[in-house]
């Protein structure tokens, strides 16, 4: 039998109707393949083996009674920040030791309400506060993907029955894999690393300033967050409530449709859940772009961008002209304030939002003198240091004095930022076209970006404007550096019009093809 | 704007998170660095602009004030480090 885990969700979602395979067939092979990989990969910080074939057999018999639903018997991963009743939740943070929550995030219930089948959890940046899942209490996550490189290899000499050596006369190239491990991205790393290398169908997600986007671009994969409110938030733990979305990470642009219908939904729980009916996604897939307005803002030519990703961009400008797209040059001239407003609106949030992590309700106490030691020892013990300096910074930029010049002034910039994007909107542009990330994936332990975190922010200057504006944006790989790496382009679309973005994002894959990293592990 | 080491650990005390000599010495260059970045949006003219309070136009939800839920102390509990008969416990804080 062929390996049931390379089947996308769709070719899964037919040959399980089709009676050709069955649940817990695709599920076993799922869970072994995580067995085998999750030591060098590390994408899941809990597999719930018992509870997937549990849910495996479930969906087996409603499948044999034709009664499954979009997702029936299709294993997915579930990051860490996702609340899964009696299942380890804790944003992969140390302060949450042991919270296993007594209810369901509204995004997962649609998910299991639909049929599919829950592997395990997935590692995460701490909070998802990370651009390289290196801040997760459970270790950094390893991308599947490595630098490879061309050799030139001379052909071995051969003995001659005389007694000479002739050389074959001979070179080939080959490509060798580097050893040097990367990062996947982040935060949602686990979730990048586990859909690229074949260990869940599909993977949930979240994003507040690129962490479904930066990572799905460092590994080949396909990654939307849409426009804020379309999922709900109810259940998912709380990073920067004004910027925070779920999405899907999939290894192509259907599956990450066929995904995001399922976890979308109208709900009265969450209060900035958006009261509009899920369109189906899947529906947008193969129409024609033709005559569709497609921006190219100059301000996304960043200076020190690698030259492969200003030819990639280019690449995708010349799919879409080609496929019938107008191409036309647009400014978005607040763009480079939206990094510097993030850092104050998300920290300001969070500092708010991580309040709760006391040690009193759940998770880690460490005891102190009296309740404020309490206090302040679980919260010095259980926050790791990038959670630590954002707390720092909101505190500091909400604090008296200091609320105007700081946090009133990004908020404002914010709204500029919006307008930006409303403007060029207004004008006739459908859908707007940049690279997902600045470069490709990057090392573990990279020695720049621990030494000033500002650098490691700067991953997020193409995506983070998208959330400040709360716009839908998808990433869908578009081609592969000289090293061998995936790199990334990002569609931008106005708000609920994600339709557009499947539409435009499967012209690019259509001409750009899918990736798979050589497997290594 | 920057700070110094005491404010970082007036803001540590504000934030409840306990520092030592060492982390409040190298936050406070960490932070520096991020107030530093963040300094350019004050070149940004916002003459007459509201600041942002919803990032999507809508109207909040509402429901009926009325109970819709209890009646799960059990459930509330479960996940305290430390709990008697469906209370949190903490330490003594009224001597």
């Amino acid at each position: 039998m062929s390996d049931l885990t390379r089947l996308t969700i769709s070719q899964a979602r037919a040959k399980l109707r089709g009676k050709e395979i069955t649940a817990t067939e695709i599920t076993e092979a799922y869970l072994s393949a995580i067995d085998r990989a999750n030591p060098a990969l590390n994408a899941y910080v809990a597999v719930t083996g018992d509870k997937a074939l549990d849910m495996a057999k479930a969906s087996d018999a409603r499948l044999v009674k034709g009664e499954g639903g979009a997702l029936e018997g299709i294993p997915l991963g579930i990051k860490d920040l996702f609340g899964t009743e009696g299942v380890h939740t804790q944003a992969c943070s140390h302060v949450l030791d042991g919270f296993k929550p007594r209810y369901e995030s509204t995004v997962t219930s649609n998910l299991w309400a639909d049929g599919a089948v829950m592997l395990g959890k997935l590692n995460m940046d701490e909070f998802a506060m990370g651009s390289s899942n290196e801040t997760s209490y459970y270790g950094p996550v390893i991308n599947p993907w490595r630098r490879s490189r061309l050799d030139t290899v001379v052909m071995p000499t051969t003995h001659q029955g005389d007694g000479g050596f002739v050389s074959a006369g001979g070179t080939k190239t080959q490509r060798s894999l580097d050893n040097a491990q990367l990062v996947p991205g982040g935060s949602s790393g686990g979730s990048a690393t586990a859909v690229s290398a074949f260990l869940c169908a599909g993977a949930t997600a979240t994003d507040t300033g690129g962490s479904i986007r930066q990572p799905a671009a460092f590994t080949g994969t396909v990654g939307i967050k849409p426009t804020y409110g379309r999922c709900s938030r109810w259940g998912i733990v709380a990073f920067a409530s004004s910027l925070d979305q779920a999405g899907p990470i999939a290894r192509d642009v259907r599956d990450a449709a066929i995904l995001l219908k399922s976890m979308a939904s109208v709900d009265p729980k969450d209060t900035t859940s958006v009261d509009r009916p899920v369109p189906d996604y899947e529906a947008a897939i193969g129409k024609p772009i033709k005559g569709m307005k497609v921006g190219i803002p100059r301000e996304y030519r960043v200076d020190g961008m690698p030259e492969e990703i200003e030819a990639l961009w280019q690449k995708g400008i010349a799919w879409l002209r080609d496929a019938g797209a107008e191409i036309v040059d647009i400014s978005l001239p607040h763009t480079k304030y939206a990094l510097p407003a993030y850092y104050i609106v998300a920290p300001a949030e969070a500092s708010s939002n991580l309040a709760r992590y006391d040690g009193v309700r759940y998770g880690l106490r460490v005891p102190g003198k009296d309740i404020v030691d309490m206090y302040e020892k679980t919260r010095a013990a259980g926050f790791g240091r990038e959670v630590k300096r954002r707390i720092m910074i909101g505190t500091y930029v909400l604090s008296a004095g200091y609320y105007d010049a700081y946090y009133l002034q990004a908020q404002k910039v914010r709204n500029l930022i919006k307008r930006d994007f409303e403007n060029v909107f207004a004008a006739g542009v459908d859908v707007i076209l940049t690279p997902a990330t600045p470069s490709a994936a990057f090392g573990i332990a990279d020695e720049d970006m621990a030494a000033d975190p500002v650098k490691m922010y700067l991953n997020d200057i193409f995506t983070v404007t998208v959330n400040m504006a709360g716009l839908p944006g998808i990433a869908v790989p578009a081609g592969l550096d000289p090293k061998g790496l995936p790199l990334g382009l990002q569609l931008i679309g106005r708000p609920f019009e994600e339709e557009t973005l499947f539409q435009t994002a499967a012209v690019i894959e259509q001409a750009a093809g899918t990736f798979q990293p050589e497997k290594w592990w | 704007m920057s700070v110094d080491v005491k404010t970082v650990k007036r803001v540590a005390r504000l934030a409840r998170i306990a520092v030592s000599e060492d982390d409040a010495e190298r936050m406070t260059g960490e932070l520096n660095a991020i107030l530093g970045f963040v300094e350019q949006l004050n070149e940004v003219d916002v003459s007459g602009v509201e600041p942002m309070t919803s990032v999507t136009p809508m109207e909040m939800k509402k429901r009926q004030d009325v109970v819709t839920d209890g009646n799960k102390a059990a459930d509330i509990v479960a996940n305290a480090p430390a709990t008697e008969e469906n209370f949190f416990l903490v330490p003594k804080v009224v001597e």
